[in-house]
């Protein structure tokens, strides 16, 4: 019987032939992705405590994307710590207030198909649409991985998502996470590997691969990939990396899942999850009159140049509805600049957007614009648990950056079908 | 976890990082932030538990961020165990490298807060000491056993380093 991609790519990392489901095995690292928070100031008083230094600083990556740009003492002094670091580590791979660590990685040309990844962080499964199988790990796993090379896994076995057809206007990967999320549950993943196939996900650029891989996360699986193709590689080269044999990373015809669960884009409308699970997700049209004080369009899910472009698709010519505050925090410094480039950021502020720093910022409760108690937020952001962006009776919303735009203009939650052109 | 047991504090289904380390304190010292620990599920957790208690909950325990201070604020808090019908994968991973005993036990949603517990990490056995009840828990692979016994990652590797020198 043959193996699946992420089987594939284990047992090269294993040195083994093939490997199982199932099999607790330990594989060789290619490249491991830390932050700022997770990463240096966890990890250094553990490299301290061993006596030893990073097994190799050309295949570590650090970004500095949680606390930035500094707001107080503690926040400068996490951000001096990851700066000296690097330095004394020899980490040349440092990006330092350029965007989301997800986002960085391959927009620098870091991921190549076949290679087995570890990030310190749970949207880490991001990396996957690029062929990886590449993993969320804690800082103590991650000290592990700096002193030896390697870590161990439990060979996961593969679910299937299967998407037919495609997505109509004005719907996104987003909505295909959410509807999947309420579909199988935050469990759902079981910490297997979730790969997404079928017509729908061939037609989709990467930044919306990556939103699906990344919400694989939300599902609860080890990781979410897609197997590499020509929109990979050309991805792949424009950020000046070699895509390599994508023949390779491709998994058995027949090689055994543990089940697939079969999707309709066709048919799919715009999504959004009520608080407080992204699995509490239903059809704009199941909600009456949400209304919002917050609109946010922010993080590695749900800020990408693509993201920005279906925002600005609804706000073009529009105004953010009296009493509702719209915040956007573009993924990262070059995504901002393409977005200055080709008229997107003009739209987005001329509708009154309010542009925030390219960091993780408000998604997970660190940066500007936190929410008070009892105000009601709609977010382009991964997840909506109590409290994650600011006060504990504070309500988060999730949706798409369309969706997010149109309830911006709307006041409440609308059908962004409605602003679209030749829409309504 | 001896034969006196430790007193169950019981949470439903999906807890999730965010309420184990609230993002809001992430910055701050650990005996701060462990403060609170679960407080938006059960303000009284942090003040009340003593060391030697049980974490007992339902499915997907941990689920969310990779935030090992989900797992050193129950450590700081002095929980050696959490038994769960299940755990989100990094939060099972990060539970023993920190030397907490993450025990997946289907059925021990019934244990009630505040009964005596007892966990045998080595036979994977809890044992409910208020009704006798006992539950066999799925086995723990070797080598994380073997990491929880050295205390965690961090003093595994010092040993391995050690042998190597």
């Amino acid at each position: 019987m043959g193996m699946t991609l992420a089987e594939k790519i284990i047992a090269r990392a294993a040195g083994r032939d093939s490997v199982r489901p199932g099999e607790i095995v330990t594989c060789k690292v290619d490249l491991a992705m830390m932050h700022d928070s997770g990463g240096p100031r966890r990890v250094k008083p553990i490299l301290e405590r061993l006596g030893a230094g990073v097994w190799d600083p050309q295949k570590v990556v650090v970004v500095s994307d949680h606390f930035v740009p500094a707001v107080d003492a503690e926040s400068a002094a996490i951000l001096d710590l990851t700066r000296k670091w690097t330095a004394a580590h020899g980490i040349g791979n440092f990006y330092d207030m350029q965007g989301i660590c997800h986002v960085v990685l391959p927009e620098r040309g870091h991921l190549k198909p076949g290679m087995f990844v570890v990030g310190g962080d749970s949207h880490s499964p991001t990396g996957g649409a690029f062929g990886c199988f590449m993993f969320g790990v804690g800082a103590t796993d991650m000290a592990g991985v700096l002193v030896t090379g390697e870590t161990w896994i439990r060979v996961p076995e593969t679910i299937r998502l299967d998407w037919r057809g495609r997505l109509g206007r004005g719907v996104s990967a987003k909505d295909m996470m959410l509807a999947t999320c309420a579909r199988l549950g935050m469990d759902g993943g079981d910490y297997q590997a979730v790969q997404y196939t079928g017509e729908a996900i061939a037609t989709l650029a990467m930044s919306e691969r990556m939103t699906l891989c990344n919400m694989a996360a939300e599902l609860g699986a080890q990781t979410g990939i897609i197997a590499p193709d020509r929109v990979t590689a050309d991805f792949i080269a424009a950020a000046g990396g070699e895509a390599g044999d994508i023949d390779r990373w491709q998994g058995d015809a027949d090689a055994a899942c543990r089940s697939v669960h079969e999707f309709d884009a066709d048919t799919l409308d715009p999504q959004v999850a009520a608080p407080h699970s992204p699995a509490n997700a239903a059809p704009v049209a199941a909600y009456g009159n949400v209304a919002f004080d917050q609109a946010y369009i922010g993080a590695c899910t749900g800020a990408k140049l693509d993201d920005l472009h279906m925002a600005a698709a609804v706000l073009k010519g529009r105004q953010v509805a009296k009493g509702v505050r719209l915040l956007v925090a573009p993924a990262s410094t070059r995504i901002t600049a393409e977005a200055a480039a080709d008229g997107t950021l003009a739209t987005l502020t001329a509708a009154g957007a309010l542009m925030l720093p390219s960091g993780c910022g408000a998604c997970a409760g660190l940066g500007a614009g936190v929410l008070a108690e009892g105000e009601r937020c709609i977010s382009s952001t991964a997840r909506n648990f109590k409290g994650r962006m600011g006060a504990q009776s504070a309500e988060v919303y999730l949706a798409s950056p369309y969706t997010v735009a149109a309830a911006a203009v709307a006041g409440r939650i609308a059908d962004p079908r409605e602003f679209l052109d030749g829409g309504g | 976890m001896g034969g006196q047991g430790g007193r169950a504090w019981v949470f439903g289904d999906d807890i999730d990082t965010d309420t184990l380390a609230p993002g809001l304190y992430l910055k701050r010292p650990i005996d701060e932030l462990a403060r609170h620990c679960l407080e938006a599920v059960d303000p009284g957790f942090a003040a009340g538990v003593q060391p030697g208690d049980v974490v007992v909950a339902g499915r997907n325990f941990g689920m969310g961020s990779s935030r090992e201070q989900a797992v050193e604020a129950l450590r700081h808090l002095g929980v050696d165990a959490v038994v769960a019908e299940s755990f989100a994968g990094i939060f099972y991973r990060n539970a023993f490298n920190l030397g907490l005993l993450a025990l997946i036990c289907p059925g021990v949603g019934r244990i009630g807060g505040g009964d005596r517990v007892a966990v045998d990490g080595e036979a994977g056995v809890v044992r409910n000491l208020s009704t006798g009840e006992t539950w066999a828990c799925e086995p723990v692979p070797a080598h994380l056993m073997d990491m929880v016994r050295d205390g965690g990652l961090v003093p595994h590797l010092e040993k391995r380093l050690a042998a190597r020198r």
